[in-house]
C-alpha cells in the first residue's frame, strides 16, 4: 500500500505549481473570503488523522489510537468551521449582488 | 477498492479543489467555489472512510463531535471577530497535522522517509499551532498587539531551527523516535510562539496568510508520511496559493517576505519621535474645539468625498451609519468613494466584507493604486477609525514599523474629518501627525457610530 516516496515528492510539486498558478487576480475584495476557504481546505489534513486511526491496532496502540480521534475531531473543526464562516462571508456579497442588480 | 479507481477519483477531485479555488477568486462564482471545494471535501471523506473502515464508528464520532462545534462556533462568530476565528481554526488544522506525524513517527515499522516526513509535519504543525495561537490572541488584544522584542531573538531561533531539523534527522536515522518527537514537539512550539510574538502591527495580516499557507504544507508533510496521495495534493495546493495570497498582501505593503520572517521589520520604538505624544495629550481638547472653530467647512458644501474606513469602523460596528451618511451626501449631489488600504482592519478584504454587510455596492469600493491621486483634489475625506493606513510617517520616520508601507494620501486633501475613538496611535503604534497638523482639520472623537450621527444630522 506504500506509494513510492518520489511519485509523492512529485505530486507535491505538481499540485503545489498548480496552486500557485491557479489565483492569478485575486479583487482584494476576495482576500478574506479566499484566505477562510484556504483554511478549510488545510484542514485536509482530518483524511491522515482518520487514516492513521484506521491503521491503530486498538488494544496495542490505545494512546495513539485516541490521539488519532482527537485529531480528526479537531481537523473537522477547521473543515467545517472554515467552509461554514467562508460561506457565510460570500453570501453577504451574493446578497448584494441581487439587490443591486433588482434596483 | 481498485488503487487505479481510487487514483482517478483522487485526480478528479484535486482537479475541483483547483477549480473550486479559482472560481473563489473572482466575485461571481466564489460561492460556487466555495461549495465545490465542499463537495470535494466531503467526497475525499467519504472515500477515505471506503477505504480504510477499520475502526470507523469511533472516527465517525469524532469527525461528527468536530463538525457540530465548527458548525456552532461558524454561527455564533460575529463578522469583526473573523481573523480572529480564521487564525484559531488555522491553529487547530496545524495542531491535527502535528499530531498525526507524531502518531505516525510513535509507530513502530516505518521506512526512513516516513519518519522524516512524520517528523516533519510534526514540526510545521506546531510551529502553525503555536503561531496561529498568538495570531488569534493579538488579533483579540487579548495579548500586547507590539512586536515583543525577545532578546536574543536571532540566537534562540536559529538554535530552535537547528533543533526542529535535528529532530527530523533523528527520526530519518531510527531508533530515537520517541526523543525525535519531544524535541519536534517542544522547539517547533516554542519557534511559533517566539515568531509571533516577534511580528506585529502592520505585519500581523501577513503573518496570518502564511501560517495559514504553512498549515497546508503540514498536511501535505503528514500525506506523505501516511502515504495518501489525496493529502498530498490538496496541501500542496493550498500551501502554494497560500503563499501567492501571502505574496500580493507583502507586494501592497512594500515589504519583503523574508523582512518578515526574519522580523527585521520591527526595530526598536526608540527612533519613534516621543515629542508629538507629550504634546498632543494635554492640548488634545483645546485643540478639538479650536480646529473646529478655525475649519468652518461645512460637509454639506462637499461634491467630492472620500471615506476611509479602518478597525474602529468595525468596532464600533458604524458600517451602517457609513452607508446612511453615504445616501444623504449622494442626495445632497455628492460623489461619494470608498478608499479601502490593502490592510485596512485586521486582515485584507476585512472592510470590503463589513461594507458589503451594511449593503455598499462595490462599485464604490476603490483600491490604494486606484483612488491615491485622487486625495489631493477632493472636497472632503471622512476617516473612519483608521490611522495607521494614512499615516504619513510611513513616509518620513525611518525605523518605525509602518514605515516604507503606502499609504493612503489623507494629508493632501484640503479638508479632513476624522471619526476615531481617541487620538491614540493605531495597531502599529505609531504617533500620527495628521491629528495635531494645524488646518483643516475636524476631530471626532469617542464612538464612530456617534460621530457618524453628528455628521448625518448636518444634512
Amino acid at each position: 500500500m506504500d506509494i513510492h516516496p518520489l511519485i509523492l515528492v512529485g505530486v507535491f510539486v505538481a499540485a503545489s505549481v498548480l496552486g500557485y498558478i491557479i489565483i492569478k487576480k485575486v479583487p482584494s475584495l476576495l482576500h478574506t473570503p479566499l484566505m477562510s476557504g484556504m483554511n478549510a481546505l488545510s484542514g485536509i489534513t482530518i483524511l491522515g488523522a482518520m487514516i492513521a486511526a484506521a491503521a491503530t491496532e486498538i488494544p496495542g496502540g490505545i494512546v495513539l489510537f485516541i490521539v488519532a480521534l482527537l485529531a480528526a475531531a479537531l481537523a473537522a473543526v477547521n473543515v467545517v468551521g472554515g467552509f461554514a464562516v467562508t460561506h457565510r462571508m460570500l453570501m453577504m456579497f451574493s446578497n448584494k449582488k441581487n439587490n443591486g442588480e433588482e434596483k | 477498492m481498485n488503487p487505479y479507481i481510487t487514483y482517478a477519483i483522487y485526480a478528479v477531485l484535486s482537479a475541483a479543489v483547483l477549480v473550486g479555488l479559482y472560481m473563489q477568486s473572482r466575485v461571481k462564482s466564489a460561492v460556487a467555489g466555495n461549495l465545490l471545494c465542499v463537495g470535494a471535501m466531503i467526497a475525499a471523506i467519504v472515500v477515505t472512510f471506503i477505504t480504510n473502515s477499520a475502526n470507523i464508528w469511533f472516527v465517525l464520532v469524532a469527525v461528527a463531535v468536530g463538525t457540530v462545534v465548527g458548525l456552532v462556533w461558524a454561527k455564533k462568530v460575529k463578522m469583526i471577530e473573523m481573523p480572529q476565528m480564521v487564525g484559531m481554526l488555522n491553529g487547530i488544522g496545524g495542531l491535527a497535522s502535528a499530531m498525526v506525524g507524531a502518531i505516525e513517527l510513535m509507530r513502530v515499522e516505518s521506512s526512513a522517509f516516513a519518519n522524516v516526513t512524520a517528523a516533519l509535519a510534526l514540526v510545521i504543525g506546531g510551529v502553525t499551532f503555536a503561531g496561529s495561537l498568538i495570531a488569534a490572541l493579538k488579533l483579540a488584544r487579548k495579548i500586547d498587539t507590539r512586536p515583543k522584542r525577545i532578546p536574543g531573538y536571532s540566537v534562540i531561533s536559529i538554535a530552535l531551527i537547528i533543533l526542529m531539523i535535528g529532530s527530523c534527522v533523528l527520526a530519518g536515522i531510527g531508533g530515537f523516535n520517541l526523543i525525535a518527537c519531544i524535541v519536534g514537539a517542544v522547539s517547533s512550539l516554542a519557534f511559533g510562539w517566539v515568531f509571533a510574538m516577534r511580528v506585529g502591527g502592520a505585519d500581523m495580516p501577513v503573518a496570518i496568510s502564511l501560517l495559514n499557507s504553512l498549515s497546508g504544507v503540514a498536511g501535505a508533510i503528514a500525506g506523505m508520511a501516511i502515504s495518501n496521495i489525496l493529502l498530498v495534493s490538496i496541501g500542496g495546493i493550498v500551501g502554494s496559493s497560500g503563499l501567492l495570497l501571502t505574496n500580493i498582501m507583502c507586494r501592497a505593503m512594500n515589504r519583503k517576505l523574508s523582512d518578515v520572517l526574519l522580523g527585521s521589520t520591527a526595530k526598536p520604538q526608540e527612533k519613534t519621535p516621543e515629542a508629538p505624544v507629550a504634546e498632543a495629550a494635554p492640548v488634545e481638547e483645546a485643540q478639538e474645539e479650536e480646529e473646529v472653530e478655525e475649519d468652518n467647512f461645512k460637509l454639506t458644501d462637499a461634491k467630492d468625498v472620500i471615506i476611509v474606513p479602518g478597525y474602529g469602523m468595525a468596532l464600533s460596528q458604524a458600517q451602517h451609519k457609513v452607508r446612511e451618511l453615504t445616501e444623504r451626501l449622494e442626495k445632497n449631489g455628492a460623489r461619494v468613494r470608498f478608499a479601502i488600504h490593502p490592510v485596512a482592519g485586521r486582515m485584507p478584504g476585512h472592510m470590503n466584507v463589513l461594507l458589503c454587510e451594511a449593503d455598499i455596492d462595490y462599485d464604490y469600493l476603490y483600491e490604494l493604486d486606484a483612488i491615491n491621486d485622487d486625495f489631493a483634489n477632493t472636497d472632503a475625506v471622512i476617516v473612519v477609525g483608521a490611522s495607521d493606513v494614512m499615516n504619513p510617517a510611513a513616509r518620513e520616520a525611518e525605523g518605525t514599523p509602518i514605515y516604507g508601507m503606502p499609504i493612503l494620501n489623507v494629508d493632501q486633501a484640503k479638508h479632513i474629518i476624522v471619526c476615531n475613538f481617541d487620538l491614540k496611535p493605531g495597531y502599529a503604534g505609531v504617533e500620527n501627525p495628521i491629528y495635531t497638523r494645524k488646518h483643516g482639520i475636524r476631530l471626532l472623537l469617542g464612538d464612530a457610530k456617534d460621530s457618524l450621527d453628528i455628521l448625518v444630522r448636518e444634512f
